[in-house]
């Protein structure tokens, strides 16, 4: 059964990427003479509160191909984009991190299976928005929907993992368990578009934290893309906001951003390192650096740990008494 | 007004005299029975500190020797106002010479010690400790001016008792973190607050060395002795040469070990605004840094609570240590239906608080420790004066010698009040209602802090509840400033980041792979 509704998928869509490569010439106004349907380009916005926004200011960045083909324009998300962001993420924290750690664990695996759903679309906007060879495109997609698979059981386990019960020298009962930090920026890999992304907001949201995504890389497109797995998995909005746009511009806005609780770093110059925690410092963000390494580096299952969980959760520890 | 306020040294009659101008006489409410100190005096019960042996000066102690050093200065028994002993002040290149002699017994010695070995070295800690108890607790309450009683009962017994429980870690690492390979970082600095001297030496030495690390350490300007007593032990137990060295100084000495480019990691434990300078200044090095900071903490009491035993959690939670406790319960959130019930009964347990000697075995608050401290509180309690709180004192005689501050608490305080929004750290309480539920959790998280909260009620399920809504690193139900080496303390929010204790205690001092 199975077998055959893939086989019928892949058949169907199977023709989307030849499309898609055509399109890309009429588009630029090569001669076709009218024959060719003309494709219906999709606009490339914000992902905020779980809807598709236009930035305030209607700014645009342009992506193009290695061989600086236009490929789309997408957003250019300003500081007023990101507060509003932080307002619709605050407000959905509250509700995803008191869902059932079991429910944000189905959400999860919710997101892999909308994935798995839409490789051949991903497989396609690799090679044609971030130009990948088919079978990297197909590595990566593949890396992607297994990473979220495997973050995705952690949201009922992890707690298990690093709580504790602790042997007070006194009648107490005494225990230490994680809670999400709240909100969490994310500056997110600027070397794999999908993959990398992924790696960044799973082991954030599974515990109960909402994020902002800044994506800046070489297919920014793709984020939005995938915010349409996003909105398809009944991750509620807001837990995940996406902002396409530039780095550097948004650093000073973002890490002094007094509501906000941490930060992920992927990548990045030392002096934007650098200036992120000290922006952080004005409400002692919880700042944690990663390295970024190049597309293929990020299938490597070092890339996913409990230990990127960790440093976005809080260890509350509660006493009470024992006795009558 | 001010007058009722600034001299912790005033004569108690004059107190009392400008509390009864400001309609608020201090005394006890009459609830029927006997008062104790009323019609007579307890005799004083002094602890002699007769056994309690220091030099008149020590030096910092580098490589396993205290050096001389330059520029000495003076600790001040706060209760006498008498000099103790000094210590120098560490120039910047003293500070080198500890760190080097970090990394020369980290790289030689102790980085690739067995881990057993490290245990047995901590354990020895931890037994001199007991067996120096006493004199410990002694020279505590004299350098730093907390009650015997607490020195004796609470700081030295956790100081031992973390040792003891580290021991136990230093060879079972790989056990803490399933799925990781853990190591150690290197030369960690290490800079303490004065209001727990040694027990906060303990929280940052033993897991720092259970895990492999060296250690420059500085003790407060104001409380140094205890430290230096440890480093006695330290070679008493023959610890290896240079695996903890301490370097004495104020804020400078702190900032030179902050800064030295071959320090790996920073703890510090402390004011939230020396903690963001911290910040800063590692800002884009590769030093691993945890922060211990500053708190506001919220104490609710709801009309389900077991009123009694939460009326001395309250005394405990912002009383205990003269209230210099970042984690204090100092506001307190009453449900409105209680409040006179609370303030009364709260009234009649301050009017049994001791004030006085620290050396004395029946003084339950002891000595504001410095001038400076007792300057902020001061100041503080004045602003909650004029910004409209209404203020309460018992009419407890207090020295006529030494930082004093009577047991305080306010009402009318509104939460936008300093005193209900800035860290006081000294015995002053304030005092907020609130109705619903949801307003209790709403004002308690109502800060920029968020280290520590205490919930009373007798129902099991509103406690979990609302528990689990404190945005706070430790809460505690029906029970207030209790702790253990083997309970995780440490903040969410500007309290700060990284745990101390337990389990969760050994992740600052490790790379985990």
């Amino acid at each position: 059964m199975t077998e055959t509704k893939k086989k019928r998928k892949k058949a169907s869509v199977a023709k989307e990427p030849a499309k898609a490569k055509k399109a890309a010439t009429p588009a630029n106004g090569a001669s076709d003479n009218g024959s060719v349907r003309l494709d219906v380009a999709k606009t490339y916005k914000l992902y905020i509160g779980g809807a598709f926004v236009r930035s305030e200011r209607g700014r645009y960045l342009t992506q193009r191909d290695a061989q600086g083909n236009f490929v789309a324009n997408y957003t250019h998300a300003t500081r007023k984009d990101f507060r509003n962001a932080m307002v619709k993420a605050r407000k959905a924290q509250a509700g995803w991190s008191k869902r059932s750690a079991f429910n944000r664990s189905q959400i999860l695996y919710r997101m892999a299976e909308m994935l798995e759903d839409r490789r051949l679309v991903f497989e396609e906007k690799l090679q044609s928005h971030a130009g990948y060879d088919a079978a990297t495109a197909s590595k990566e997609v593949e890396a992607s929907i297994d990473r979220l698979f495997w973050y995705a059981g952690w949201a009922d386990k992890y707690i298990q993992v690093v709580s504790s019960v602790n042997p007070i020298a006194a009648p107490f009962f005494n225990f230490s368990l994680p809670e999400p930090t709240g909100i969490v920026a994310v500056f997110s890999s600027q070397t794999s578009p999908l993959l990398g992304l992924i790696s960044g907001i799973a082991p954030v949201i599974l515990s109960g934290n909402a994020c902002i995504t800044i994506v800046e890389n070489n297919a920014p497109t793709i984020a939005v893309d995938f915010a349409e797995v996003l909105a398809t998995s009944d991750v509620p909005g807001g837990v995940v906001n996406i902002l396409t746009g530039e780095r550097g511009e948004l650093i000073s806005y973002v890490s002094e951003h007094m509501d906000l609780n941490a930060i992920a770093v992927f990548g990045g110059s030392d002096e934007q390192r650098r200036n992120i925690q000290l922006g952080g410092v004005e409400n002692l963000k919880r700042v944690k650096l990663f390295d970024d390494p190049d597309a293929e580096g990020w299938y490597d299952d070092s890339q996913q740990s409990l230990y990127w969980i960790t440093p976005f959760i809080e260890t509350k520890t509660a006493w009470h008494p024992i006795g009558v | 007004m001010s007058t009722q306020t600034t001299a912790g040294t005033q004569k108690n009659k004059k107190k009392a005299a400008s509390a009864k101008k400001n309609g608020q006489d201090g005394k006890r409410p009459n609830m029927g029975e006997l008062l104790f100190g009323d019609l007579w005096d307890f005799h004083p019960a002094p602890e002699s500190p007769d056994h309690a042996k220091f030099e008149k000066r020590y030096g910092h102690f580098i490589n396993g020797k205290f050096v001389e050093g330059s520029n000495y200065f003076a600790s001040v028994n706060p209760a006498t106002e008498e000099v103790l002993f000094e210590v120098p002040t560490a120039t910047k290149e003293e500070v080198d010479t500890a760190v080097k002699a970090a990394r020369s017994a980290y790289e030689n010695v102790w980085r690739d010690m067995k881990g057993s070995d490290r245990a047995k070295y901590l354990y020895k800690i931890g037994r001199a400790i007991q067996e120096k108890s006493r004199e410990l607790a002694c020279l505590e309450s004299m350098d730093n001016g907390k009650p015997i009683k607490e020195t004796r009962d609470v700081d030295i017994p956790l100081v031992a008792s973390h040792f003891l429980y580290y021991a136990g870690w230093a060879d079972k690492l790989d056990y803490a973190f399933p799925g990781a390979k853990v190591s150690s970082l290197g030369v960690a600095g290490q800079v303490i607050p004065w209001n727990f001297p040694l027990l906060m030496a303990a929280w940052k030495i033993a897991p720092a060395l259970a895990t492999g690390n060296t250690i420059v350490i500085k003790p407060a300007e104001t409380t140094p002795l205890t430290m230096c007593k440890l480093a006695e032990i330290f070679q008493e137990v023959g610890l290896p040469d240079g695996v903890v060295n301490v370097v004495h100084g104020a804020g400078a000495t702190g900032a030179a070990i902050v800064a030295h480019p071959d320090v790996n990691k920073v703890a510090f434990t402390g004011s939230t605004e020396v903690g963001k300078l911290i910040g800063r200044q590692l800002a884009g090095t590769n030093k691993r840094l945890t922060l211990e900071l500053g708190g506001k903490g919220a104490n609710i009491i709801f009309e389900d609570a077991p009123i009694d035993q939460a009326i001395e959690g309250v005394v405990n939670g912002i009383f205990f240590n003269q209230g210099h406790v970042c984690c204090a319960g100092s506001r307190l959130f009453v449900q409105e239906s209680i409040l006179d019930t609370v303030v009364t009964k709260l009234k009649h347990r301050m009017a049994s608080l001791r004030v006085g000697d620290p050396m004395d075995k029946n003084t339950d608050i002891g000595a504001i420790n410095s001038k400076m401290q007792l300057d902020v509180i001061t100041n503080l309690v004045n602003a909650g004066l004029t910004q409209g709180a209404q203020m309460y004192q018992p009419a407890c005689s207090i020295p006529d010698r030494g930082y004093f501050f009577r047991p305080t608490f306010f009402t009318n305080v509104s939460q936008s009040h300093r005193i209900a929004q800035e860290e006081i750290f000294g015995p002053v309480l304030s005092i907020l209602t609130f109705r619903t539920v949801q307003e209790a959790i709403t004002k308690a998280n109502n800060t920029h802090y968020g280290l520590s909260a205490g919930i009373w009620t007798d129902k099991g399920s509103k406690l979990f509840s609302i528990a689990g809504a404190m945005r706070a690193g430790v809460v505690w139900g029906n029970t207030y400033n209790k702790f253990d080496p083997s309970s995780p303390f440490g903040g969410y929010k500007e309290s700060g980041f990284g745990r101390e204790g337990g389990l969760h205690g050994l992740l600052p001092y490790l790379e985990v792979r």
